[in-house]
């Protein structure tokens, strides 16, 4: 119990000081986890971190899991996985809580007029970064295109996109006989 | 039953959302004109906040679009359920998944088809980031009702601090999307947009 409580609470602080994404969490974790509380070693994070990548679902919430798993097998996971998502919970829901009140105020919705802008900057710079590490040939570049062209005049779940850029890849790795 | 729909809509995207926490804004974009929960404008709002408090940003969209849903039906009460709801439900499959095997995680990352498949998964997410962009900026820069002149149709403004904000995060990288949000937040005041 004490165990549990131990990670739940390291993984909740981590989760705090994690704003704006994944990549401020990797430092974290190394200094936290390996470094000052030895439940893992620096390279067995770097492996979890590209594991949870390919996982479905969210990069932080994977590795911390792993994380868990690897000091306390299935109630470290737990642990781990209710720490990394407390903090959200409670800055999230007070926020959301109380927004439409602030909503009211002219100088909020002018500020959330600019914030806007910015997210919209910080989407389009997603997708740069995923395009540099992610299409580096001429078919990746068409299913991008394909995908893009289709989902903005089609309205379809991504669901299906994801699941046909998939098949894709496998045909095409076959086809090309480097599988 | 919202709950039961924020599950299942929830649990989908926590199976199929690939490569980050904005990955799931394709999602959203989908929820946003399926249901009455939320606005595109909400959603951006949304996108905004989440990228500016603690925790993972992926997860912050999952609260606050779960508590949309369940205030929308059922009161800040209702919101509380459905934020946790929606949160849970995202992480649950790759919970599932690691339960079952995680002793096989490390073949799984090296195996050739999944190499194959993450070769044409990569591309196809990227393009759905890419279109979920387009739908926010759509109802960000283009300005809705009336308008006399051609130039009137799109946000001069707005845009402006856009092009702003993207060369910045691509020039400098030390810059973290919390600066960008709290410049364009003053920003907004100032210019009163």
């Amino acid at each position: 119990m004490k165990d549990f409580f131990s990670i739940f609470i390291n993984f909740a602080m981590i989760g705090t000081l994690t704003i704006g994404g994944g990549y401020t969490m990797l430092p974290l974790l190394q200094k936290t986890v390996a470094d000052k509380l030895r439940w893992v070693t620096e390279e067995e994070i770097t492996d979890f971190y590209a594991i949870a990548q390919c996982l479905p679902g969210i990069i932080a919430v994977n590795t911390a899991m792993l994380i868990g798993h690897r000091h306390k097998k299935i109630p470290g996971m737990v642990a781990a996985a209710l720490g990394i998502i407390f903090p959200s919970l409670i800055f999230i829901l007070a926020i959301a809580i109380f927004i439409n009140r602030f909503m009211e105020y002219e100088i909020v919705r002018s500020a959330f007029n600019g914030i806007r802008a910015a997210v919209i900057a910080i989407v389009v710079h997603a997708v740069i970064r995923m395009l540099q590490s992610g299409v580096k040939d001429f078919f990746a570049a068409a299913i991008f295109v394909t995908v893009l062209a289709v989902f903005i005049f089609f309205s379809v779940s991504p669901v299906w996109p994801l699941l046909t850029g998939a098949a894709c890849g496998i045909a095409l790795k076959k086809i090309k006989r480097e599988v | 039953m919202v709950y039961l729909i924020l599950l299942f809509e929830f649990f989908k995207i926590g199976l199929f959302a690939i490569g980050g926490g904005l990955a799931t804004v394709p999602f959203l974009t989908e929820l946003a004109n399926k249901y009455d929960w939320f606005t595109r404008e909400e959603l951006t709002n949304m996108i905004g906040i989440s990228e500016s408090t603690p925790g993972p940003i992926g997860i912050n969209m999952a609260t606050y679009a779960g508590f949309m849903a369940g205030s929308a039906e059922h009161g800040s009460a209702g919101g509380v359920i459905g934020g946790v709801t929606a949160t849970v439900a995202l992480v649950l499959p790759s919970f599932i998944i690691m339960l079952f095997l995680v002793r096989a995680l490390s073949a799984f990352k090296d195996n050739k088809h999944v190499r194959s498949a993450f070769y044409g998964l990569r591309p196809a997410a990227a393009a759905l980031v890419a279109s979920a962009a387009i739908a926010i900026a759509s109802v960000t820069f283009i300005n809705a009702g009336e308008f006399t002149r051609y130039f009137e149709y799109v946000d001069i403004k707005t845009f402006a601090l856009f092009a702003v904000c993207l060369v910045l995060s691509i020039s400098l990288k030390k810059i973290q999307p919390l600066h960008l949000i709290a410049a364009a937040a003053v920003t907004g005041i100032v210019f009163s947009m």
